[in-house]
């Protein structure tokens, strides 16, 4: 498997070899983080600024609430009543064992340092446990707002501790996103030891590659506001490949089951819905203009993208369904969520226009005809959503967000670095999660037993019936 | 005695349970069915037509003494009746015996409240 690894890393070596048109950061990393504490002699020290704290503490909580119960409930909605609580269950046990993962390693192999080769791929273990990480640091990751320090670096307005937890909630949806492709016949131990590995071994590189200051789509100048690499695209994939890897369910016939539960199917989305503006509008670190920007487009594009899903089946189906509006809404959030924070008003427009028209070609024409069962179309939405949304950022950036231009502005290479960081993402992310399921259904095997299956996930995995039949 | 069993639509619920009060039926029981048959409901999921392959339909049960069992089965045929396929079926059985659990009356006696009825 290492061997796998190191021939992976050199492919995306190779993708990256030309470099073009390197910007600046959207975020840089000081250059001494361990030692934050001022020295006496500047003018004036850097401190926590409490309006981006405000924020960020809440942001930081918006998005642990976009998996529980947001995505719990709307992926809940969506299976049949005899595995919703295995869906609910496995949302919750993310977030447990991703929040455990994400203090012991995570967050140091997504954004610490390492030295060497490995230095642009992966994080070292320097804040494996948090380690040296106090209460009084700054963070070290910044995009609209710094500060100088003593020693002439640069660092953020809010406490290292905020940034840690704002990403460790990013960590936990990640792999929660996957459940949509594998739900009503994984075998809990086999979700429960791919996730982690799944979180160790793609997660946290595709993070570091990203949104780290030394990761090498992040120097090419990819632009990713909030995740529609690491995060959409990245479970998009994973997800497409284990729906193919665990098989398709029993009975399945290439149509999808009817929703146990459409109002938790609402209920999901708006709290996605809500939590996102935590993800979007708390990407750029700090309370200010951007942030505001960030939640105008994000709305918007959610907003015309319902309306543009429910149009869509009342076109070709004849009836505006809730569940169309619901995932409409959900693909517009995965769409905008790379360029929140770098396209305009008219941007997020498109954006939110033509997201349900790609997502609706391939979760109601694509996927019937290929026949793979991608349970509640996990890739269908986040990783054709999430696509579109890299690649829409690269047409549709805006100078007057940011300093970055897309091709309508009249950079074209945005929108070939935009295409090397989807391409990248997509390889790397396909092949050590194929790698990785393999692994785990070796050693403890990932698909429930048919009967198992048949009965439900919900009595023959945990013992628990979601609606009791007894007063 | 007899059972009168109907599968009526759901949407003729209404005018049945009227029709019945109309000619003295005052008591049954009904619930919810799923059968299999020819015509299915569609159902919409993400751009695609789903066949459900079942239908709907509400289901009444009802004990009659002999001499009203055809003004009941009338009612029933008259007013769940659209003219379409898939109106439903009445079955009608024999009833051997009736109880009434309060005071342990039995046979015809334990089907209508003296009276009220004739």
């Amino acid at each position: 498997m290492k061997a796998h690894f190191k021939i992976v890393l050199l492919l995306l070596m190779f993708l990256s070899g030309i470099s073009l048109n390197a910007q600046d950061s959207i975020t840089a990393k000081a250059d001494s983080v361990a030692a934050a504490a001022p020295a006496s002699t500047a003018t004036v020290a850097p401190s926590i600024d409490s309006g981006d704290t405000a924020w960020m503490i809440v942001a930081a909580a918006f998005v642990l609430m976009m998996t529980i119960p947001g995505l719990a409930l709307f992926y809940g909605g969506l299976v049949r009543r005899k595995n919703v609580i295995s869906v609910l269950m496995q949302c919750f046990a993310i977030t447990g064992l991703i929040t455990i993962e994400w203090v012991v390693v995570g967050y140091s192999m997504a954004f610490g340092s390492s030295e060497g080769w490995l230095k642009p791929f992966i994080g070292g273990f320097d804040w494996a446990f948090l380690k040296g990480i106090h209460i009084t640091d700054l963070s070290p990751y910044f995009i609209s707002h710094s500060q100088s320090t003593a020693d002439g670096g640069t660092i953020g307005t809010i406490p290292h501790m905020v940034f840690i937890l704002f990403q460790g909630m990013f960590a936990i949806i990640t792999p929660a996103l996957i459940i949509g492709a594998y739900a009503e016949r994984i075998k809990f131990a086999g979700f429960a030891l791919f996730t982690l590995l799944w979180a160790l071994f793609v997660y946290n590189p595709i993070a570091h590659w990203v949104w780290s200051g030394d990761g090498w789509l992040f120097k090419m100048g990819a632009l990713d506001f909030a995740g529609g690499t690491v995060v959409h695209i990245n479970a998009g994939i994973a997800a497409l490949v284990t729906a193919i890897m665990i098989g398709k369910r029993k009975y399945y016939e290439g149509h999808p089951t009817s929703p146990h539960n459409i109002p938790y199917v609402l209920i999901g989305a708006s709290l996605l819905w809500v939590g996102w503006i935590g993800f979007n509008a708390g990407s750029g670190l700090a309370a200010d203009g951007l942030a505001a920007s960030a939640f105008l487009v994000t709305h918007l594009a959610t907003a015309t993208a319902a309306i543009t899903w429910a149009a869509l089946d009342w076109i070709f189906n004849k009836k505006p369904t809730l569940v169309g509006a619901a995932t409409g809404a959900v693909a517009g959030l995965v769409a905008i969520t790379p360029a929140a924070g770098f396209v305009d008003v008219t941007g997020a427009l498109v954006i939110g226009l033509l997201v349900p028209v790609f997502c609706y070609i391939a979760v109601g024409i694509i996927k019937p005809r290929l026949g793979y069962d991608d349970s509640l179309d996990a890739f269908g939405v986040h990783g054709i959503g999430g696509i579109w949304g890299a690649i829409a950022t690269g047409l549709l950036a805006s100078p007057a967000i940011q300093s970055y231009q897309g091709l309508f502005y009249g950079n074209p290479a945005q929108l070939w670095i935009q295409t090397k960081a989807v391409l990248a993402t997509l390889i790397y992310s396909g092949v050590v999660t194929f790698v990785l399921f393999w692994i785990t259904d070796k050693l403890v095997g990932v698909r429930a037993a048919d009967n198992d299956e048949t009965e439900g996930l919900d009595i023959t995995q945990h013992g628990e019936t979601a609606y009791s039949k007894a007063d | 005695m007899k059972k009168i069993e109907a599968i009526i639509r759901k949407s003729k619920f209404e005018d049945v349970k009227k029709a019945l009060h109309e000619v003295g039926i005052d008591f049954f029981t009904y619930w919810d069915a799923t059968g299999v048959g020819r015509s299915t409901e569609k159902m919409i999921f993400r751009g695609q037509a789903i066949d459900t392959s079942k239908i709907s339909r509400t289901m009444i049960s009802i004990v009659v003494r002999d001499h009203n069992l055809q003004k009941t089965v009338d009612a029933i045929l008259s007013s769940a009746r659209t003219g379409e396929l898939g109106d439903g079926k009445i079955f009608i059985s024999d009833m051997e015996e009736v109880y009434r659990i309060r005071n342990g009356e039995k046979g015809p006696e334990a089907l209508f409240i003296k009276g009220e009825e004739e």
